[in-house]
């Protein structure tokens, strides 16, 4: 874990990552590898400690168990190193609102030891990439939203990361703005070979990852691609929705053995009989349903049957948002 | 993609040397560009201070007698001018607290800049805006006496001595900010700010010599002596005064350099370790 001259076929490689906020651990034990030239995702819900991660590999959180090598240097040891490879863009952007567009960029440039016509050249380059040409002398503080979202991605890739952190690049953002977003993503990927890692707790911004990996509750559920993960689960999946459905679920387990997953209100099960099963299972507890679903599983289906509850519910408020204390007086 | 092409080499990155000037000037040039559009706080800064020299000026005319016979209206312009880069000081840093709560520091914690540029940076631009502000007030304060807010008075800075008095303002500047720095960088919220301004930086101002002398203050002479701010007050006084009576119970010029430097160098070092601490008070 200290040797920095490994040579690493992976981009990021996590082992054995702990982290504790106060006294309240947010990360258990996560060992994961994120191949170069991917765009991984790390899925899970607030309180996943996805954010935490994230944050300790964008060097900002110090890393006190376990380790991170990003191209195989050391996090913990060189984060001087690791801060010249990866760009950066935060959920809330790091931009100056009182400065323009423009100064904001040769700011970032200046900070990573830019200047002149090099300087020009690179602005002009991720001007040209995330179209805001037309924006350079306005005020951040006068963009919305999505260009400022623009805004802090040209500012991190001013100085062509090999590594991209994104925390929930898609917060705040219109269904069209974020397509234009993973457009940019998937271009960059492509052709400057970028590994990109992303937070997530979007389905559809998961199903756009060539690999993800599913935390909860500060620990790693599954990894794999999103096409494998949802295979995980067989072909299909039934969700039955009734009053009783403690009493339904062990109906079902008597009568076809089958195992079955409380969730909520629903029962939910995973089976590639799926549509044999349906008519079956209509007859025999027609009295006891109210609603029934017979589809191929998302990763919303992989998340509640690796977990037992949902992404979007429920988790409680993130712990992982650093200083609840902060939270709560601004 | 093969392995080999993937390797970082290490070596080759830790060679190129960051840079730390060009964005320590950057963060510094940002401080005055932020200042210079938020009208207000060239208000804060200099509007108070000036007040309060013309209304104590005025108000304590008769009732004050400054050591060597000068009026109180004189004897309060270093005083004032200390103010003003105190007040300079305390409204840069405050900012570091607003960058962090609006997320802009994190911008700059994730680049591969030295923690001492960023350090530099902000103690730059709040030494120039304090420097400034102080010169202003220093070549405005007489003219009041034209419109007879004032009565007429020399505020002690010559061609001669602009010079050193400059450089002295400007490590003043560096050391007061640097100090605001300390206090600004572990809180969260601004209104603690203002409390600590209150309770810590106005008192340590007020018993510096700015306001009134040690000598005849009974145990809060003591203090004042302890304050190293006295001997930065004393120090502006010995290099801008014309009449030596004036400043003879004062520490000597050698004592005020000494003092002030270390205190300065202690101030800077502390935030600069500050800043090198990687913690999760600095995410949001």
């Amino acid at each position: 874990m200290t040797d920095t001259s490994s040579t690493p076929t992976t981009a990021i490689r996590v082992q054995h990552l702990s982290f504790a906020y106060r006294d309240q651990r947010v990360l258990d034990d996560v060992s994961l590898n994120v191949e170069p030239g991917a765009i991984f995702g790390l899925l899970g819900p607030n309180g996943s400690g996805k954010s935490t991660l994230f944050r300790l590999m964008a060097t900002i959180l110090p890393i006190v168990e376990g380790a991170i090598e990003v191209f195989g240097v050391d996090v913990a040891r060189r984060p001087d190193l690791v801060r010249r490879l990866i760009g950066v863009a935060f959920q809330s952007p790091s931009l100056d609102g009182k400065l323009t567009v423009r100064e904001n960029l040769l700011h970032q440039g200046h900070l990573y030891g830019f200047s002149g016509a090099d300087l020009k050249s690179r602005i002009d380059h991720v001007v040209g990439t995330l179209e805001l040409g037309d924006r350079l002398s306005q005020m951040v503080d006068e963009l919305s939203g999505g260009y400022r979202r623009r805004v802090e991605l040209a500012k991190c890739l001013l100085h062509r990361p090999r590594l991209l952190l994104l925390d929930e690049p898609s917060t705040g953002l219109d269904p069209a703005v974020r397509q234009d977003l993973w457009k940019t993503l998937e271009d960059l990927r492509r052709s400057a070979g970028t590994t990109i890692v992303v937070t997530t707790h979007l389905m559809d911004e998961a199903e756009s990852c060539d690999r993800l990996a599913l935390l909860d509750q500060g620990r790693l559920v599954a990894t794999g691609s999103p096409a494998d993960l949802r295979s995980s689960l067989g072909g299909r999946c039934l969700s039955l929705g009734s009053p009783d459905p403690a009493r339904l679920a062990r109906d079902i387990q008597d009568r076809f053995a089958i195992p079955t997953q409380l969730v909520g209100s629903t029962v939910r099960m995973e089976s590639d009989r799926g549509p044999e099963l349906l008519p079956e299972l209509l007859a025999t507890f027609d009295d006891q349903l109210t609603s029934v679903t017979l589809a191929r599983p998302t990763l919303e289906d992989v998340f509640v049957a690796r977990t037992g509850h949902r992404l979007d519910a429920g988790a409680a408020e993130e712990p992982s948002s650093a200083s609840p204390r902060r939270r709560r007086s601004s | 993609m093969s392995a080999v092409s993937d390797a970082v080499d290490v070596k080759k990155l830790a060679e190129a040397r960051p840079a730390l000037v060009l964005p320590a000037v950057s963060l510094a040039r940002r401080e005055l560009v932020r200042f210079l559009r938020q009208r207000t706080r060239i208000v804060g800064a200099l509007g108070q201070p000036l007040i309060f020299w013309i209304l104590f000026g005025t108000g304590l005319r008769g009732s004050f007698q400054a050591p060597g016979g000068v009026s109180f209206q004189e004897y309060f312009v270093p005083g004032v001018a200390v103010m003003i880069v105190l007040f300079t000081a305390i409204f840069s840093t405050i900012s570091i607290i607003e960058d962090r709560r609006e997320g802009f520091l994190q911008g700059v914690l994730v680049a591969p800049v030295p923690r001492l540029a960023i350090v530099l940076g902000k103690l730059l631009g709040g030494m120039l805006l304090a420097v400034l502000q102080a010169v202003a007030f220093l070549l405005i304060g007489p003219l009041l006496s034209l419109t007879g807010l004032t009565e007429p008075m020399s505020t002690g800075l010559t061609l001669s001595n602009a010079v050193p008095v400059l450089l002295y303002l400007g490590w003043l500047g560096l050391t007061l900010t640097a100090l605001g720095y300390l206090i600004a960088w572990p809180l969260d919220s601004t209104h603690g700010f203002h409390a600590i301004m209150s309770v810590f930086l106005l008192p340590m101002w007020l018993l510096s010599g700015a306001f009134f002398p040690a000598e005849g203050a009974g145990w809060i002479g003591w203090i004042i002596r302890a304050n190293p701010l006295t001997y930065g007050v004393a120090g502006l006084r010995r290099l801008m005064v014309t009449d030596g009576a004036a400043v003879a119970n004062l520490p000597s010029l050698p004592a005020c350099l000494v003092v002030t430097g270390l205190f300065g160098l202690v101030c800077i070092a502390a935030a600069v370790a500050l800043t090198n601490r990687r913690s999760a008070h600095n995410v949001r």
